[in-house]
């Protein structure tokens, strides 16, 4: 355990919990993007109000846990950063298009009042990139997981295609990409049933969606499992050797069947603790999964680590400003425990933007 | 257009875009808590419109920073990997700092844009100063990695790879205090002179209207004394420069030999073939004594480099030239706007003033480009000066110029709809569009249409 508790395993740690409150908000805010393209029936329009309601630009601010990340990464592990940023640099710029784009679209639909067709036009921007971007960032993880970043590194004499395009677009790959995708939708719809509260129709249709997204997650993670037993056996040894591997896969299991079975019982509160769990407990699968190596198949956390004293300096940073900013979040969900539902805020004109 | 190139022009093309919010960023919140300020003290329902609306265009703004910011943040790596694996772990720690300074900035927005009636007009104030400070903070945050790059320090070479790193080196840096003081000013004044300009503007289609003078006081109290300021500290920077980059103010300066007394070249054309500046006004003696305070000290010129390391000495020249005349503008429609002031004699009564402050409103933003492209391009060939070239950080991915362009498309989109957006918040005046009861009728209409259509 002692051997465990290194200064670059507590840093690569950290970059994990700031990817993991990444997907947890910025995963729903996408996947509500993504509710937005798929809003049907007869409460279409009140469903993407309610969308609209529930997350404010301010949210693009969930992009610091993001950038946070990736100045950790290129902080403590400068060779990590400088490998991936080259060889995914196409679906890292592609995601980069998707956020600028979503981002766009989204101050643009909530500070313009009008409802037209210009505004439609916006939404389908909103919610096509929030497709988009998820697509890609799954894709990532998986390239990193699956050892072709590491592949990719070693074709300095490769084609252009064959080093930058290839790599990542194994069928393995882009299941993990489309996994992502219906987990940030699974967790999206398990948040809004809890935004609809104080209007059980709306709660209904997200609840409906909810259970339709769950079952596209257990689809996309068996499909995945298969396509990794064909085309990446060295990801399926690890998951089953590592010694964590079996507790932690059936944590996830129990959580992801926790979420289900809340929502059918309409307690939704519940649900959104477990499917949190759930969708957290997958990231850290996935890292332990990779673990010790930062890049499967390239470098390890230790290969990757700057000098101590640089990681020193990062880990008090880290520490001295989660003491200044987790009171201030506090406070800020303080004023907001005292705010009511999205649906009930549709009628509360004073405050929000 | 070469990879090197057009990597070079996504990074300047993106800094260049996201700087402009950023700046916005830094200036907006201080007026917001300047007129949020002057109505607890004075009871004006027009201040607080002022700090609402301002607080809206913070928001948009926010995000938008937010976004281009992440962009930036990955950027760094997707074209110059090399730099990013050579100076990660020096200049790690502003930008990790930078970030939280980010966070507290939108945790404090959140307060205060969800707190107007759930929190004291105290405790509302406060959360406005923080956004603020958070604000300010982060710019000096990220404009220190760059201080890092201009003047690096706190390691050894060894073998071509850094050692011995002080991993606060970055927060040391002898550039951190003429550099962060320039920006922040330049901030202000951007700011301030943007926004009374675009009062000033509506005063002369109207000059009786309330709310158009209170704005253009609160932006005026902010942009005067940063532009009054800044030609100073301009020369502060400038006289570090000589001492740390002095192949950057020959550049600058279009000073092509090395010479004792030498000349300040106002304007001219500084020609590489023939090694000289043409058809500039000289002041004999003017660069050595501003650079240091005596005429006829020894100014090094770019004849101390090899031919192949010049920065593109024409590119830097004009752009400093650019950036100093619309500086000196700036600090003397300041002073007018000042003298007024001092005199008791309302600014918006004077046709000609309100008419050079139109005029100054793009000048800010326009100079600190200008300085930006001073201190990149003149640092050139160099991207860690002296230490690590530009052509050795950048990415071996080839067709650089396919990202160039889509990304340019996409900012160039991304601008067009911020100014739309802009341009609704800050220049209707209240009557005309959004006072708080239109707008909630508005909503209260679209509301009710809603749930009871439908449901």
């Amino acid at each position: 355990m002692a051997d465990l508790l290194t200064l670059p395993n507590v840093l690569a740690a950290a970059i994990l919990v700031s990817l993991q409150a990444y997907v947890l908000f910025g995963g729903a805010d996408f996947g509500a993007g993504m509710w937005d393209l798929l809003a049907r029936g007869p409460r279409r329009e009140f469903q993407r109000t309610l969308i609209a309601k529930a997350i404010g630009p301010i949210w693009e601010a969930n992009h610091v846990w993001f950038v946070l990340a990736v100045v950790v990464l290129f902080s403590c592990f400068p060779p990590a950063f400088a490998m991936l940023t080259t060889e995914l640099h196409v679906p890292l710029s592609l995601m980069l298009v998707g956020i600028v784009l979503r981002g766009t679209a989204f101050v643009f639909r909530s500070a313009d009042e009008r409802r037209d067709a210009v505004q439609r036009r916006w939404g389908l921007v909103f919610s096509l990139s929030s497709v988009f971007t998820p697509l890609l960032l799954g894709i990532c993880a998986g390239a990193i997981a699956s050892g072709a970043v590491a592949r990719a590194a070693q074709m300095t004499g490769a084609s252009f295609t064959g080093r930058f395009i290839v790599p990542w677009t194994s069928p393995f790959i882009l299941g993990v990409g489309a996994f992502t995708l219906a987990l940030f939708a699974f967790l999206a719809a398990v948040y809004l049933t809890v935004e609809a509260e104080g209007h059980e129709p709306l709660q209904e249709d997200f609840r409906r969606r909810a259970l339709g997204a769950a079952v596209a997650v257990f689809a996309c993670a068996a499909a995945t499992l298969v396509l990794s037993r064909r085309y990446d056996p060295g990801m399926t040894h690890t998951l089953v050797n590592s010694p964590w591997a079996v507790p932690l896969q059936l944590l996830t299991g129990i959580a992801a069947v926790g979420a289900i079975l809340a929502l059918v019982t309409r307690r939704f509160r519940v649900a959104r603790l477990a499917a949190g769990a759930q969708v957290s407990l997958i990231v850290w699968g996935w890292a332990l999964d990779i673990f010790p190596s930062i890049i499967p198949g390239a470098l390890t956390i230790m290969e990757a680590a700057s000098p101590a004293g640089t990681l020193r300096a990062t880990l008090i940073v880290l520490a001295v400003g989660a003491v200044i900013l987790l009171p201030s979040l506090a406070y800020l969900f303080r004023i907001f425990k005292s705010r009511p539902s999205a649906f009930e805020r549709l009628e509360d004109l004073s405050a929000d933007v | 257009m070469s990879d090197l190139l057009a990597a070079r022009s996504q990074m300047a093309m993106s800094l260049g875009f996201h700087i402009v919010f950023a700046m916005l960023g830094i200036g907006l919140p201080l007026l917001m808590v300047i007129a949020e300020w002057r109505h607890l003290r004075t009871g004006d329902p027009v201040y607080l419109e002022l700090a609402k609306r301002w607080a809206k265009g913070t928001t948009i703004l926010f995000a938008v920073g937010a976004v281009s910011g992440t962009v930036l943040s990955l950027e760094l790596g997707l074209l110059f990997p090399g730099f990013m694996k050579f100076a990660g772990a020096m200049i790690g720690m502003p930008f990790s700092l930078e970030g939280f300074a980010f966070f507290l900035e939108g945790i404090f927005l959140g307060v205060y844009l969800y707190g107007w009636k759930r929190i004291s007009p105290r405790a509302h104030l406060g959360a406005g100063v923080l956004v603020a400070l958070g604000g300010v903070m982060s710019g000096i945050f990220v404009v220190m990695a760059n201080a890092w790059m201009n003047a690096p320090t706190g390691f050894a070479m060894r073998d071509g790879v850094p050692v011995d790193i002080d991993p606060l080196a970055a927060l040391r840096s002898a550039a951190v205090l003429p550099q962060t003081l320039h920006m922040t000013l330049a901030a202000y004044a951007s700011t301030g002179f943007g926004v009374a300009g675009i009062h000033a503007f509506m005063l002369l289609r109207n000059n009786g209207v309330h709310f158009h003078r209170l704005a253009l006081g609160v932006a005026l109290a902010m942009a005067v004394p940063a532009a009054v300021a800044q030609p100073l500290v301009g020369d502060f920077a400038a006289r570090f420069v000589a001492q740390t980059q002095p192949m950057k103010l020959a550049a600058l300066e279009g000073q092509f030999i090395t010479e004792r007394g030498a000349p300040l070249r106002i304007g001219g054309w500084p020609d590489m073939e023939r090694a000289e500046t043409r058809m500039a006004l000289e002041i004999p003696g003017g660069l050595s004594w501003l650079a240091y305070r005596d005429a006829d000290a020894e100014v090094r010129g770019l004849d101390q480099v090899p031919r192949a390391d010049w920065p593109p000495v024409p590119v830097v020249h004009i752009a400093f030239q650019v950036m100093v005349a619309l500086g000196f503008y700036m600090a003397f429609v300041a002073l007018w706007a000042a003298w007024r002031a001092v005199r008791r004699r309302p600014i918006a009564e004077h046709r000609g003033l309100l008419w050079a402050l139109v005029a100054a409103a793009p000048m800010g933003f326009i100079a600190t480009e200008a300085g930006w492209v001073v201190t990149e391009v003149g640092r050139q060939p160099w991207v860690v000066q002296g230490v690590l070239r530009t052509a050795d950080a950048v990415t071996p991915m080839p067709g650089l110029i396919v990202p160039f362009l889509g990304f340019t498309l996409l900012y160039v989109f991304l601008s067009v709809v911020v100014v739309y957006l802009l341009r609704r918040q800050v220049t209707a005046s209240p009557a005309s569009s959004e006072g708080d009861g239109h707008r909630t009728a508005a909503t209260g209409a679209r509301t009710s249409g809603g749930p009871t259509a439908h449901g």
